[in-house]
């Protein structure tokens, strides 16, 4: 199967006059159409930057990219204006935590799916309701065609929810980027919303890339998983390998450190300390203050992303030695 | 100085720290005729609670159960319509009890918002200063004790004390707040989401820290999280809410282990799988929950509830005591006329 998006040695800086934020330092991987990557990162460590760069949505002027993101082929980063709007309007599409950002308060949730529907098809006024009435049915919203009535302000936020999925599926993309989507939904909600993903995702046959600080809904809707650190992906793999066996130590930390059953009356193994701040380019590894396994190798020069077997791949320089390491 | 020695224990380890019965909280809904309206948010409905000394009481429910509602009236930031307090057996507010400012000094609080709660123009030592300062501590007395509470929270004195909050992250602002928290020696503190906005990593280090902390300091918390992980983690008991109401209260094993009420059930269902090989095939429950303005009638429950019958909507269920836990539900109501109740 080909790749439907290759992202190469992705780097974002952002540069104003006080002050440089490196936020992405080098990211790669491949997705492919129906398949999701899940990225998995705490905060700050480039997640949204990632994903917001597909769409070339940083503000032009301050940001300074390096690499390729190639969508079926096509160069992103260097597309022209009626390229990009294409890109942006039909061939990738995007969810985020808040659905007020896609919505217009002062249109209602048909008028704004329909609308989308007209410009993209080119299907009249009766055609276009139709379909955004088949859309909001599809992401399971009840009397769906009550609802297309409706203004943002009016559904709940699980509705809200299902509406922006609508609305981004409206224009049938080869690619979903969704950013922490159900962060801000209810743990019964969320759950929901998370099973529809997983099952619209299948039925569109379309590419997801989602982005998460939660293990658990990585696990629920990832076929691989990345973990982003300060800018960097340390370590992707097929998600269990990732849950079974994860090699990078940051990655083995946020795994321990992550609270679930049964770990009542144990102590937690946090990870000490703080992520780096982001306004120096690393010239070691960026884990390397806080990793007990450090050694002076590591902070020489940078990492690089290593396969360890079966597309499970790893930067770190013991990479494969850590486990024997921590079982010692 | 009085007010700055640890209060001592009153009436022995069976007396509850904290007694609260039937509090109630209504917030009038803005909009209407004129301004004026009738409507209500019913946050808080006759809920009745207590707390045993030295115990971690974990509340779950959420968004907009009524969890942060509870934590306010209970340190009295805003006045329960109805409802009385009792505190290691002084009643609060009244005659013959204990004033509001006491309860606040016995009872502390932290926020999920660690840079909101921490005014931007105080350093850190002068934040944990002021409440010691203004209860009568010397300043030198003060000094010391602000170097005692960053050792606490595990932030070095030498580099935290003089830096503003806008220079910690979030893991070490919240450091600060429960510092500020300790700063009167209190003896509940009221946890409310107080780790839900730090990074794994983080929470797992202040999650360890209060754990010594509770040991070192004989602290009895209160926890209210929408993490059904970290409240499995920390709680002794636990207390379900749904729509301003207690749904089901009872020890960790117990909620944990054997839920009763559908509600429980279904929370603790939907948390996402940690297996890749048994990921959720179903959602546990449809929908979202109504809106606590209108609460739907009887169980409020029942628009979601998958057993819901007619008696359901007629009638209110109490919370019942069935032996391990206490659940609202008329299946578990013997004659209830749910046809899933025992025979009276
Ligand atoms: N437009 C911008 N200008 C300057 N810095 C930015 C900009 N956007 C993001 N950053 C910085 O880039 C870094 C990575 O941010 P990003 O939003 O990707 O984090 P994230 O992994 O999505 O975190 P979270 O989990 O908090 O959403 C952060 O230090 C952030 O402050
Ligand atoms: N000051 C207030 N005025 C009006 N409504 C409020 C106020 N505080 C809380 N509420 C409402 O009360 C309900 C319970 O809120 P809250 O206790 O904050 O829930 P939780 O902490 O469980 O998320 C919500 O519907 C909320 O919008
Ligand atoms: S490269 Fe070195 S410092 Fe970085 S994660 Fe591996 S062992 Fe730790
Ligand atoms: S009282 Fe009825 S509706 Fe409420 S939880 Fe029990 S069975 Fe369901
Ligand atoms: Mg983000
Ligand atoms: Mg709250």
């Amino acid at each position: 199967m080909s790749d439907l998006l290759q992202v190469r040695d992705l780097h974002v800086k952002f540069v104003t006059p006080d002050r440089t934020v490196n936020a992405v330092n080098g990211v790669s991987f491949d997705v492919k159409r129906g398949e999701t990557l899940g990225i998995l990162g705490e905060s700050g460590s480039g997640k949204s930057v990632t994903l917001r760069s597909i769409l070339r949505l940083h503000p032009e002027h301050r940001t300074r990219w390096g690499g390729s993101i190639k969508l079926e082929g096509d160069e992103i980063l260097t597309m022209g204006r009626s390229a990009l709007s294409d890109l942006r309007g039909q061939r990738v599409a995007m969810i985020f935590q808040e659905p007020a950002t896609a919505f217009d308060p002062v249109f209602t949730i048909g008028h704004q799916i329909a609308e989308t529907v007209r410009r993209h098809t080119g299907k009249g006024e009766a055609d276009s309701w139709k379909r955004a009435r088949e859309l909001l049915e599809m992401v399971r919203i009840p009397s769906p065609a009550q609802r297309l009535k409706a203004y943002p302000h009016e559904m709940s936020g699980g509705m809200r929810q299902r509406a922006m999925i609508a609305l981004a599926l409206s224009c049938n993309p080869a690619l979903l980027l969704a950013d922490e989507p159900t962060t801000a939904l209810d743990a019964t909600v969320q759950i929901q919303v998370l099973l529809l993903i997983r099952e619209l995702q299948r039925e569109f046959n379309v590419g997801v890339i989602f982005v998460t600080h939660d293990i658990g809904v990585a696990v629920e809707v990832s076929d691989r998983i990345g973990v982003m650190y300060a800018g960097k992906i340390v370590e992707l793999a097929p998600v269990e390998q990732m849950v079974d066996a994860p090699r990078h130590p940051y990655s083995r930390g946020l795994l321990a450190s992550t609270v679930h059953d049964g770990m009542r009356g144990q102590r937690l193994e946090a990870i000490p300390g703080a992520p780096p701040d982001l306004a120096e380019v690393p010239t070691g590894c960026s884990f390397a203050p806080r990793c007990k396994f450090v050694q002076p190798s590591c902070v020489a020069r940078p990492p690089d992303l290593r396969e360890v077997g079966g597309s499970h791949l790893v930067r770190c320089v013991l990479a494969g030695a850590v486990e024997a390491g921590v079982a010692a | 100085m009085d007010s700055l020695m640890p209060r001592e224990d009153r009436g022995g380890p069976a007396q509850p720290l904290l007694l609260a019965q039937g509090l109630r909280k209504h917030f009038p809904v803005p909009g209407g005729l004129l301004g004026r309206s009738r409507k209500v948010v019913r946050a808080v409905d006759d809920l009745s609670l207590s707390v045993a000394k030295g115990e971690t009481l974990g509340v779950v429910g959420e968004s907009g159960c009524g969890k942060s509602t509870v934590a306010r009236l209970l340190i009295r930031l805003i006045k329960p319509d109805k409802g009385t307090m009792v505190l290691d057996g002084d009643p609060v507010d009244e005659p013959h009890g204990i004033t509001v400012n006491e309860l606040r000094r016995q009872v502390q609080m932290v926020f999920q918002d660690s840079y909101a709660s921490l005014n931007p123009r105080l350093t850190i030592a002068e934040t944990l200063a002021f409440a010691p300062r203004a209860h009568g501590l010397p300043a030198s007395e003060a000094r010391a004790r602000v170097r005692d509470l960053l050792d606490k929270v595990g932030l070095d004195p030498a580099s935290y004390a003089e830096r503003y909050p806008h220079e910690l992250s979030g893991g070490q602002r919240q450091r600060v707040n429960i510092a500020r928290a300790l700063a009167l020696r209190p003896r509940l503190i009221i946890l409310d989401e107080a780790v839900s906005a730090l990074d794994k990593s983080v929470e797992a280090q202040v999650l360890n820290m209060l754990v010594d902390l509770k040991t070192e300091l004989g602290l009895t918390y209160i926890f209210i999280s929408h993490d059904l992980n970290v409240v499995q983690y920390l709680s002794d008991r636990v207390l379900v809410m749904y729509l301003g109401k207690i749904v089901e209260l009872g020890s960790v094993e117990a909620i944990y282990g054997n839920p009763q009420h559908p509600y429980t059930r279904a929370l603790l269902s939907a948390r996402p799988s940690m297996d890749p090989r048994r990921r959720t095939k179903e959602a546990p429950i449809q929908g979202d929950p109504p809106n606590p303005i209108d609460p739907p009638s009887g169980c409020r429950f029942r628009t979601r509830c998958p057993f819901a019958e007619d008696v359901c909507a007629r009638v209110e269920p109490p919370l019942a005591d069935t032996g391990a836990q206490a659940v609202a539900c008329h299946m578990r109501v013997v004659g209830s006329g749910h046809s899933k109740a025992a025979a009276p």
